[in-house]
């Protein structure tokens, strides 16, 4: 080094000449990046939900025969696939001209939940919660939401669902 | 009329932290929002989704106008 000169920086100093200050500042800048894009990230979460409500009101149901009247006994239930064969529901007979059906999707965790006919409620397996076999709504355990209902029709002897209506809001 | 003088570096230092905090305080608010949006979705509250959608925008203008402020700021550091 001193051949060269006795102001000349320190080799080191030359290759690293990045100042303490200045990385500083720019891991700051690049951290102020990550958080914008984050937060835009969630508006496109919040958009995202925007457009399934829009979408979701729109949507038809179709109408779809489930069981005969003659299928069930009172007190006994049964599944069925509406509105696709992915979502399964349950039907229950709760009295001589009644009948109810859920969607069999827990709303805590989505474990499917089967009818108890000895305490009369939709229950849970996986976190014990259970649901009222009446209306779907909660009467115990983790799940935040009643299940949704299957809204049903009776034609002639036929069962015909025609829609599901969540807790508050009725799409059919 | 006052000239413009590049911002010493201590101040600027200390005016990025604070836009830094007010970004991730704006960032704590668009979590919960985006929860409570996603939940009263699943309980088929379908209105709300959209004054959630136009506050979390308007979040989102808040951070971007921050990170401008961010950039000039370091920017007036730089040169001085």
């Amino acid at each position: 080094m001193k051949l060269l000169g006795q102001n000349r920086e320190p080799l080191w100093k030359e290759e690293f000449s990045v100042f303490a200050n200045d990385e500083r500042y720019v891991s700051r800048r690049q951290f102020a990046k990550f958080l914008v894009l984050t937060s835009f990230g969630m508006l496109v979460g919040n958009v995202w939900l925007l457009l399934k409500s829009v979408f979701l009101r729109k949507e038809q149901y179709p109408r779809q025969a489930i069981a005969t009247v003659a299928d069930l006994a009172v007190g006994q239930s049964k599944t069925f696939s509406y509105p696709t064969a992915d979502d399964r529901c349950v039907l229950i007979r709760t009295g001589e001209r009644r009948y109810v059906a859920f969607s069999q999707k827990c709303t805590h965790l989505s474990c499917a939940v089967y009818y108890s006919r000895d305490e009369n409620a939709l229950v849970c397996p996986c976190h014990k919660g259970y649901f009222s076999a009446q209306d779907g709504s909660v009467l115990q355990g983790p799940p935040p939401r009643p299940l949704p209902r299957i809204v049903l029709e009776q034609v002639g002897d036929a069962l015909i669902a025609r829609g599901v209506q969540v807790n508050g809001g009725s799409q059919s | 009329m006052r000239s413009h003088s590049p911002l010493p570096r201590q101040r600027g230092l200390t005016a990025i932290s604070g836009a830094l905090a007010l970004i991730i305080l704006l960032l704590i608010v668009q979590i919960w929002l985006l929860t409570a949006s996603l939940e009263s979705f699943l309980a088929g509250h379908l209105s709300v989704a959209v004054p959630g959608a136009i506050a979390s925008a308007l979040i989102f203008l808040a951070c971007l106008g921050l990170y401008i402020f961010i950039l000039r700021v370091d920017r007036e550091v730089q040169q001085d």
